[in-house]
């Protein structure tokens, strides 16, 4: 298991999730979990994937993905889980 | 499994609080590279620090981009110089060349500093001891990544006075010899008493003799993200104040240990230390004065400083200790002037001397650091400073160091500018009374009644 963290964040538009949901599923990315909020029409929303079957190298979906955030008008971020794991846990 | 609002504050401390890790510090033993003829070993020492630490930029950027924590610095130390050049050089020019050999190897591999051109007198000094001090002027002149400290004193030992006597002239030296650019060469040198063997932290980092042959040492650092936890519980008492550092210098350290453990992994070389420091830098919002600030003084420098610094620096160690299985190095909060834009606002508004930084320095790591003096300030008034600094890291059984740069042509009311890291200083006034009598005594002060614990 290679559990990855996307983050994106930024004005909300028609398609977000969409467009990254159709990136992860092309490249073999399985969604494990997704909470997301609106607050005063900023969009926040945290995936957690599983990147163990992926197509792509971490380098480049994170590129990748950064590249989508921007064509989208947002800040879209990719990192591993174990930073939040070990700072929040004992 | 980790949730939105972890994910959110972990973020939020790296992109708004500047939560880093400082440093990913390669230590190489250059002991196998030991050989009496000069040009031999000046190749062999070359080859070792490029082969050893050929991957550590590319690697350490790797970790920066998967984990999205940002590594601020890449170094190396290296075991300190004068042990490695013992037998071939027979001049301090002897030794320069090894300066210039080691700054070659850095910019080689794309470190920013290499530490290490050092020696370790804290009871006497050899030959090739003195022949290293002797060149560093020269050495730091040359060079452009090069870092040296000198070992002056331990609890164990006591105080080398002879040294202290003698790196006083050489820190005057240094400034001379950089003076063009504002006596930076002084910024990349420090005299310390109980000089750790693992810290991973420039100026003073070298690998010392003890350790293996490589080893990786992670600085973290984070004063901006304990800062703004200490902003949610203004007016609170001691307990809440003292918990809520602990918990923030805990999330903050296991970072610095996972950042360690996969550098060390994909480097295939053995973790050994995080060092638990508070560093901050001269960025808003990146300050140790702040932090002290923010627990209720008007200003840094004021009555009650020294508690507060206590305090943080205890709560940093008891939350850091928890989070990483190794630590070492300095652990504790830094208190460089330059460094710190909270201390140069301080300096200017009056509130902090050189006497109060002494007096935090007892509670705190590591010593007075980045200090800008007057140029005409003595060799033997430096002298003099540096034995004050000693003699609380010999008593008090801690590190101690002194980073001093008078600035040569300059005087109180002006400023010195260094760029980057090493930020600005206002030049600070020094007492003006001599000690000259005291340390040309010469010999040294004996090791205090608490040492003999056998």
């Amino acid at each position: 298991m290679n559990k990855t963290i996307i983050t994106v964040v930024g004005k909300d538009a028609v398609g977000i999730i969409a467009k990254v949901c159709t990136y992860l599923a092309k490249n073999q990315i399985n969604v494990e979990d997704i909470s997301q909020t609106i607050v005063q029409g900023y969009f926040n929303m945290m995936m957690i994937v599983d990147t163990g079957n992926s197509a792509v190298s971490f380098g480049d979906m994170a590129r990748e993905l950064e590249q989508l955030g921007v064509e989208t008008g947002v800040h879209i971020r990719c990192q591993r889980e174990e930073i939040f794991e070990k700072m929040h846990r004992i | 499994m980790i949730n939105f609002f972890e994910v959110s504050e972990t973020n939020k401390m790296i992109e708004q609080e500047k939560l880093d890790v400082r440093t990913i510090t390669l230590g190489i033993s250059l002991l196998d590279c030991c050989d009496a003829n000069l040009d031999a070993l000046n190749t062999k020492i070359y080859d070792k620090i490029t082969r050893v630490a050929k991957n550590l930029v590319s690697v350490g950027n790797d970790i920066e981009r998967e984990y999205g924590i940002p590594i601020v610095n890449k170094r190396i130390s290296v075991t300190p110089i004068a042990l490695i050049g013992g037998s071939a050089c027979k001049s301090p020019e002897d030794f320069v060349t090894i300066a210039k050999t080691l700054d070659r190897a850095a910019k080689e591999v794309g470190v920013n500093f290499l530490g290490g051109y050092s020696a370790l007198v804290c009871k006497g000094m050899t030959q090739a001891d003195e022949n290293l001090i002797r060149s560093i002027p020269q050495a730091l002149a040359s060079t452009e990544r090069i870092c040296s400290s000198v070992n002056i004193g331990s609890t164990k030992t006591g105080i080398n006075m002879d040294a202290v006597k003698l790196m006083g002239e050489i820190v005057k030296e240094t400034a001379e010899a950089t003076k063009e650019n504002g006596s930076l060469g002084c910024a990349k040198l420090v005299v310390l008493c109980n000089a750790p063997d693992d810290n991973p932290f420039m100026a003073g980092a070298f690998h010392g003799v003890t350790e293996g042959d490589a080893v990786i040492n992670v600085g973290v650092s984070g004063p901006g993200v304990v800062k703004h936890a200490l902003e949610s519980v203004r007016g609170e008492n001691f307990e809440v104040l003292s918990e809520t550092v602990k918990k923030t210098a805990f999330k903050v350290t296991r970072m610095g240990q996972l950042v360690a453990l996969e550098a060390s992994e994909r480097l295939g070389i053995p973790f050994g230390i995080v060092d638990l420091s508070l560093a901050p830098t001269p960025a808003v919002g990146d300050s140790v004065a702040e932090i002290l600030e923010e627990m209720g003084l008007e200003s840094v420098g004021a009555p009650g400083t020294t508690a507060a610094l206590a305090l943080l620096n205890d709560q940093v160690k008891k939350g850091g200790v928890m989070a990483s299985s190794y630590v070492g190095g300095f652990s504790g909060a830094f208190i460089p002037v330059s460094e710190d834009q909270g201390m140069i606002d301080a300096v200017n508004r009056g509130a902090i001397t050189i006497e109060k930084l002494e007096a935090m320095t007892s509670v705190c790591s590591v010593g007075l650091d980045m200090i800008a003096i007057p140029g005409n300030t003595t060799a033997a008034t430096i002298s003099g400073i540096i034995a004050d600094e000693a003699a609380i890291g010999m008593i008090n059984q801690k590190t101690t160091g002194v980073r001093l740069i008078p600035v040569i042509g300059k005087d109180i009311g002006d400023t010195v500018e260094f760029g980057g890291l090493l930020g600005y200083a206002p030049i600070q006034a020094v007492n003006k009374f001599s000690c000259a009598d005291f340390i040309n005594r010469g010999g040294r002060i004996p090791a205090p009644i608490h040492s003999f614990k056998n």
